[in-house]
């Protein structure tokens, strides 16, 4: 099963080191991590997707806080929130058949960023079904696409919504216990502005 | 100024001064109330060797690093004081690496200290460089390199802090030369860390104590399961009023040994994959486990999918980490032991626990081992005579550091702990080579006690080396070597698993006796049970170390054994033709 957590942690050299080696001697496999800056000073904000046992998270949880710079952490499980990754794709284009990428980035509302004779590069943001989508439509013509590159999910909770909201959404409930799978697992893939 | 007076008056530093980065490591050392460290100097560790002089600390010279990390393992396991060890950089420091996870792995509170190259070099493969903060990210609670004279001080105090706080463990501070050589104003207040933070997910709710006490109110099988945290958190009358109130039998793990006194009648001996078969029967036949200050290790609990399969858990232990790892717990507080045991005892009236201890009784008077002394002398040393009879003449009161094999299990089978910190073992790592050095360690922290090193020949081979130290430092440590020629425990493994296949286990060995004696420790070779107790009396009275090497059955395996992938119940037993073996007639 795959969690996602988010860590606040100091920055400071070696942080992202010790939570890989946390990771690696717990023998669980990360399946993206992104870090960067947070809105609190000196504190980066790490987002973990990893794949682990549906009972790990707590485990997880626990021996993240026993590294010395890390201040919190977050397990997201299925409680609403939204997640985004980037993607840049470069693609091989001629003014041939150039067109009809340009009409597959108007379908997935991505922006094309870099025009040349020989290729297109797009540039993508959105969950990650839709960022797949879009690499498979790319990828029935041979050869077309030349470079990805991904950054890993980001994900950051909802704010506090009425439970009619939620029920609109088709979200989960804020405080899910861990564990609890629900029957539907909403992706919000509709909801990309 | 003679030398005298230079250590007086750096044992009182109060106001801050400018001292040398080398200075300041001691100046810290001595103010975290540290008297003695064991070490082994080296190229980037000299400018802090040339300091040592000025303080009042005893620094033990070793023979290899991986002996100062058991020593100050053993030192701090027998004091339950910070151990410390000091090393040079390259292969002084990666010689720790065995000791540090050693103590990882038993949670023990320890501090290595190690020199680095100069700052300018890091990373260029310098002489004599490893990244050494890389290497033991995985073996350590955290671990500093520190570049400049200005952080040793606050790097070391807060090293200290994070070793004893919460989950004990060995924590490394690698200190590069010019940080050593350069200068800075020291202030032994001003370096204090920050207040330790208890871990955010320590719980000890109301909720749970009230489900705690009512799942302990109507047991009917219930079992005390204690382990290492009890010595850790000193929660041992605690856990002792827990047993007697509610009249529950308790089963130890290797490193809880002491922790509940062997002799109690309540206290059902080790369990686990060489405990006795009613240890864990009564598990396996348990309605509640109350689990105090252990992990729930494999080698206690036989398979997760088959362990004690009718009973509740409650698990106390402090580092959340372990709750639900291993063992599903039905209701768990997470905290300090001694502290949860405080608030949950009031809660718990008295009850008759006489049915369930009557029925573990009849299953123990069914099997019980024989009384070694009833034994036919059938002239073969067997090592449980050993175990047996260095335990009666010591009465249980000396401080035993084992190594890893069969004499290990024998030991804890025969050896009976009554008095906590007496077992110095390496249980989670299982090291071989530990004995020595942490006898050693131990001895330095305790030396007006009785200190004995019980080690396979295999074992003691690995760190035979650190007799000098005992030799240089005088030091009165008895040793038992158990030798039977064989690396004994992988041997039985072979025998019980791989068709007596014995590749690679048949040992030689030096004349022990010999080599003792090479490094000025004389000895005596036993080869009867005639003669054991003459030569541990001539250990005891010999003012000094003293070796005794017993050689002993050979093809001996330790019974019961639950075989990997096993139930706790699904024990091999002690064959009818040992010895050993219970009888029905036996009183």
């Amino acid at each position: 099963m795959l969690h996602t957590f988010v860590a606040y942690v100091e920055d400071k050299p070696g942080v992202l080191t010790r939570v890989a080696s946390l990771f690696r001697r717990l023998n669980i496999n990360i399946i993206s991590l992104t870090v960067g800056h947070s809105e609190r000073v000196g504190i980066s904000r790490m987002t973990i997707v990893a794949d682990a046992p549906d009972q790990a998270a707590d485990r997880i949880r626990a021996s993240l806080y026993k590294l010395d710079h890390v201040i919190d952490v977050d397990d997201i499980g299925r409680a609403p929130s939204v997640t985004r990754e980037l993607a840049l794709i470069k693609v091989a284009a001629t003014a041939s058949n150039r067109s009809g990428i340009f009409e597959l980035a108007e379908v997935f509302r991505a922006r094309i960023v870099d025009l040349a004779p020989e290729s297109l590069m797009i540039e993508i943001t959105g969950v990650e079904s839709k960022i797949e989508g879009l690499i498979q439509v790319l990828n029935e013509t041979e050869n077309r696409v030349i470079e990805v590159c991904r950054s890993g999910k980001m994900t950051m909770r909802r704010g506090h919504h009425t439970k009619g909201v939620l029920r609109a959404m088709g979200a989960g409930e804020p405080e899910m216990k861990p564990g609890v799978v629900p029957d539907a697992i909403p992706d919000n893939f509709a909801d990309n502005i | 100024m003679s030398t005298r007076d230079e250590k007086e008056i750096n044992a009182h530093l109060t106001a801050s001064t400018r001292l040398t980065g080398s200075e300041i490591i001691w100046a810290t050392l001595v103010g975290e109330g540290v008297t003695t460290v064991f070490g082994y100097p080296g190229g980037a560790i000299l400018p802090a060797y040339d300091a040592l002089r000025k303080f009042p600390i005893r620094h033990i010279l070793v023979r290899h690093e991986q002996g100062a990390a058991h020593m100050a393992d053993g030192y701090a396991r027998a004091s339950g004081k910070v151990g410390v060890a000091i090393a040079t950089s390259g292969p002084g420091a990666t010689n720790l690496v065995t000791g540090i996870a050693t103590a990882m792995l038993d949670s023990i509170p320890m501090v290595c200290i190690t020199g680095q190259v100069s700052s300018k070099v890091l990373g260029t493969d310098a002489f004599q460089e490893v990244d050494i903060t890389g290497i033991t990210l995985p073996v350590t609670k955290h671990n500093f390199l520190v570049t400049c004279a200005e952080d040793i001080a606050p790097a070391i105090r807060q090293a200290m802090q994070i070793a004893l706080s919460g989950r004990p463990g060995p924590v490394l501070v690698d200190i590069t030369k010019d940080a050593q050589q350069s200068s800075a104003i020291f202030d032994f207040e001003a370096a204090k860390p920050a207040p330790y933070k208890p871990h955010p997910m320590l719980s000890v709710m109301n909720t749970s104590l009230h489900d705690a006490a009512e799942l302990i109110r109507r047991a009917k099988r219930p079992v005390i399961l204690a382990g290492h945290g009890i010595l850790q958190s000193g929660a041992g009358e605690q856990v002792r009023t827990l047993a007697e109130r509610m009249q529950v039998p308790v089963a130890m793990t290797l490193l809880g040994l002491g922790a509940f006194p062997a002799s109690h009648s309540l206290n059902l001996g080790m369990m686990g994959m060489h405990g006795e078969a009613w240890v864990n029967d009564a598990i396996q036949n348990a309605d509640l486990l109350i689990a105090c200050g252990m992990r729930f290790d494999d080698r206690v609990i036989g398979t997760p999918s088959t362990y004690s399969p009718n009973s509740k858990k409650i698990h106390i232990d402090i580092d959340p980490a372990e709750i639900n790892k291993n063992v599903k717990a039905d209701v768990a507080l997470v905290g300090d032991l001694r502290e949860v045991l405080e608030q949950l005892l009031p809660l718990l009236p008295g009850r008759d626990g006489s049915a369930w201890l009557n029925t573990i009784a009849a299953s123990k008077g069914a099997v019980a081992v024989r009384d070694i002394r009833n034994l036919p002398d059938n002239g073969h040393l067997y090592a449980a005579h050993v175990m047996h009879d260095l335990w009666r003449i010591t009465e249980g009161k000396a401080i035993i550091a084992t190594d890893v094999g069969q004499h290990q299990m024998w030991e804890a089978q025969y050896y009976h702990h009554d008095y906590p910190r007496t077992l110095i073992t390496s249980g989670g790592l299982g090291t071989m080579g530990f004995a020595l050095p942490a006898a050693i360690g131990a001895k330095v922290a305790c030396p007006d006690k009785e200190v004995w090193v019980i080690a396979g020949d295999g074992g003691f081979q690995m760190t035979a080396a650190e007799l000098s130290t005992i030799a240089q430092e005088k030091l009165n440590v008895n040793i038992a070597v158990i030798n039977n020629g064989y690396l004994g425990m992988v041997r039985q493994w072979q025998e019980f698993f791989y068709d007596r296949n014995y590749e690679s286990t048949p040992l030689v060995s030096p004349d022990f006796v010999k080599l003792a004696d090479a490094h000025g420790i004389p000895g005596v070779a036993v080869r009867q049970r005639s003669d054991l107790e003459g030569a541990v009396n001539t250990a005891r009275g010999h003012h000094g170390a003293f070796l005794i090497n017993f050689l002993v059955e050979k093809e001996d395996s330790v019974y019961p054994m639950i075989p990997a992938g096993k139930a706790l119940h699904e024990m091999i037993r002690r064959p009818g033709h040992n010895p050993l073996v219970e009888r029905p007639d036996d009183k």
